[in-house]
């Protein structure tokens, strides 16, 4: 390389002097570095400080504080958005904390009602129940008392047909009916038999 | 050159250097420093890319960026994030300055290696210039801010007292051949680059090295658009490390 560029260096005096004959046949000038051509410098590097002059112009009024504020800008919105989401997230934590102690209540309110409702029905039904185990006992009570009285009645019935019997059955003996007599017997013969 | 005499023996032609011609753009006279050139021409398309991504590019002011818009984030948020780096807070005032010098070398060499274009960055009075400007600056900068302490640079206070004027010797030369190593850095770089792809380009005019030819082409240019942002960040990365130096001199 450092060869390179010493040949060229060499041959660059004298092309410096066909520079502006060899403008136009640029094969003639290939054999040198166009790099070291110096009558080109003036050239190049007028237009290079035109060039950086405006490129430093714009970017340092224009480009770079735009960027720079859409780049803060950024940062604070997304510093901002972050701040938010932190507010809805302990937002979201305190609704869901009301709604599981509402949650509660209902349930410790749905069961309160269970209760009473249950302790209603209990009483209403104990209440019926008595009521129809009084009812029961009432008509058993009366159905005894009817089935006595039958008995009783059938009692009274049989000794009237036993002493009738009795006497018809002495009478046809050609026996004289002695009531008293009849009725003791009939009396002694019926104990037992009708108990 | 060598190719040249190689290329008449076998009937091809090779003139890997045409490229970096400066040509008028009007007729064929004489290139006066005011002539608008073929380097006039590019110097003014790499303006106004730039113009374009920057601030045409920007306009919406989106928080949501448009895809130009991140384009041109991420160019300054690179940039922002190498000088801040590199010479800390309070070499971001010359941001701007050096946001230029960065857009400029990486929009010069990228658009350089467009076919028929010509790179700007490939002259060493481009480069040399665009050293030259930062070396001046930054010394002129580095007195400014420190006064004679800039000179305490060049005087290593670590190394043993004998070893110090030895030292400040080879401190003032590599001070001094900063800006040289620095423009031809980026000027040699691109020009080798865009003349190796010529000439393996040459080579395609025989038929049967042709498909060998166009993969080295295809290849080289590859590496060169490698290079061509490499070379770009390493000029810039360079300017801030000078510049760290004339704020902060002490080793």
């Amino acid at each position: 390389m450092i060869s390179l560029l010493e040949t060229a260096a060499a041959t660059a005096a004298e092309h410096t002097e066909e520079a502006a004959a060899a403008a136009g046949h640029g094969a003639e000038q290939s054999s040198g570095m166009p790099q070291l051509d110096f009558s080109t410098f003036p050239n190049q590097i007028f237009w290079l400080i035109v060039t950086l002059a405006v490129l430093y112009w714009v970017l340092s009024r224009i480009a770079l504080p735009r960027i720079a504020a859409v780049l803060s800008d950024r940062q604070g919105a997304v510093t901002g958005d972050l701040m938010a989401a932190e507010e809805f997230k302990q937002k979201a934590k305190e609704a869901e904390a009301a709604y599981d102690k509402a949650l509660a209540d209902a349930r410790t309110e749905a069961h309160k009602i269970v209760e009473a409702n249950r302790a209603e029905i209990q009483k209403e039904l104990d209440a019926a129940i008595a009521h129809a185990d009084s009812e029961i006992a009432a008509r058993t009570a009366e159905s005894e008392k009817r089935i006595r009285e039958i008995r009783e009645s059938a009692a009274t019935d049989a000794r009237e047909v036993a002493r009738d019997v009795t006497a018809e059955l002495v009478r046809s003996f050609g026996g004289n009916v002695d009531q008293a007599a009849v009725d003791s017997a009939v009396e002694s013969r019926l104990k037992g038999a009708l108990q | 050159m060598a190719s040249d005499a190689h290329g008449e023996e076998t009937g091809l032609s090779f003139h890997p250097m045409d490229q970096f011609l400066v040509k008028p753009l009007f007729g064929t006279g004489e290139v006066h420093w005011y002539t608008p050139t073929n380097v006039t021409l590019w110097l003014f398309i790499v303006a106004a890319a730039i113009i374009a991504l920057l601030v045409a590019g920007t306009r919406g002011r989106a928080i949501v960026p448009s895809r130009v818009q991140s384009v041109a984030e991420l160019a300054y948020g690179m940039t922002y994030k190498m000088v801040e780096d590199v010479t800390g807070k309070d070499g971001l005032k010359y941001f701007p300055y050096i946001m230029t010098l960065f857009m400029f070398i990486v929009f010069s060499n990228m658009l350089g290696l467009l076919p028929k274009a010509f790179t700007v960055t490939s002259h060493i009075a481009v480069t040399g210039v665009l050293a030259l400007a930062v070396f001046v600056s930054v010394t002129v900068l580095g007195f400014v801010k420190n006064g004679t302490h800039f000179l305490g640079l060049f005087w290593v206070t670590s190394a043993p007292l004998v070893l110090r004027p030895i030292l400040a010797v080879i401190e003032v030369i590599s001070y001094f051949v900063r800006p040289v190593s620095h423009s031809i850095r980026l000027a040699g770089n691109m020009m080798a680059g865009h003349a190796v792809m010529k000439v393996f380009a040459g080579f395609a005019a025989i038929a049967v090295i042709s498909p060998v030819s166009i993969l080295a082409v295809t290849a080289m240019y590859g590496l060169e658009v490698l290079v061509a942002f490499i070379q770009a960040y390493v000029f810039t990365i360079l300017t801030c490390v000078y510049l760290k130096d004339a704020l902060h001199p002490q080793h």
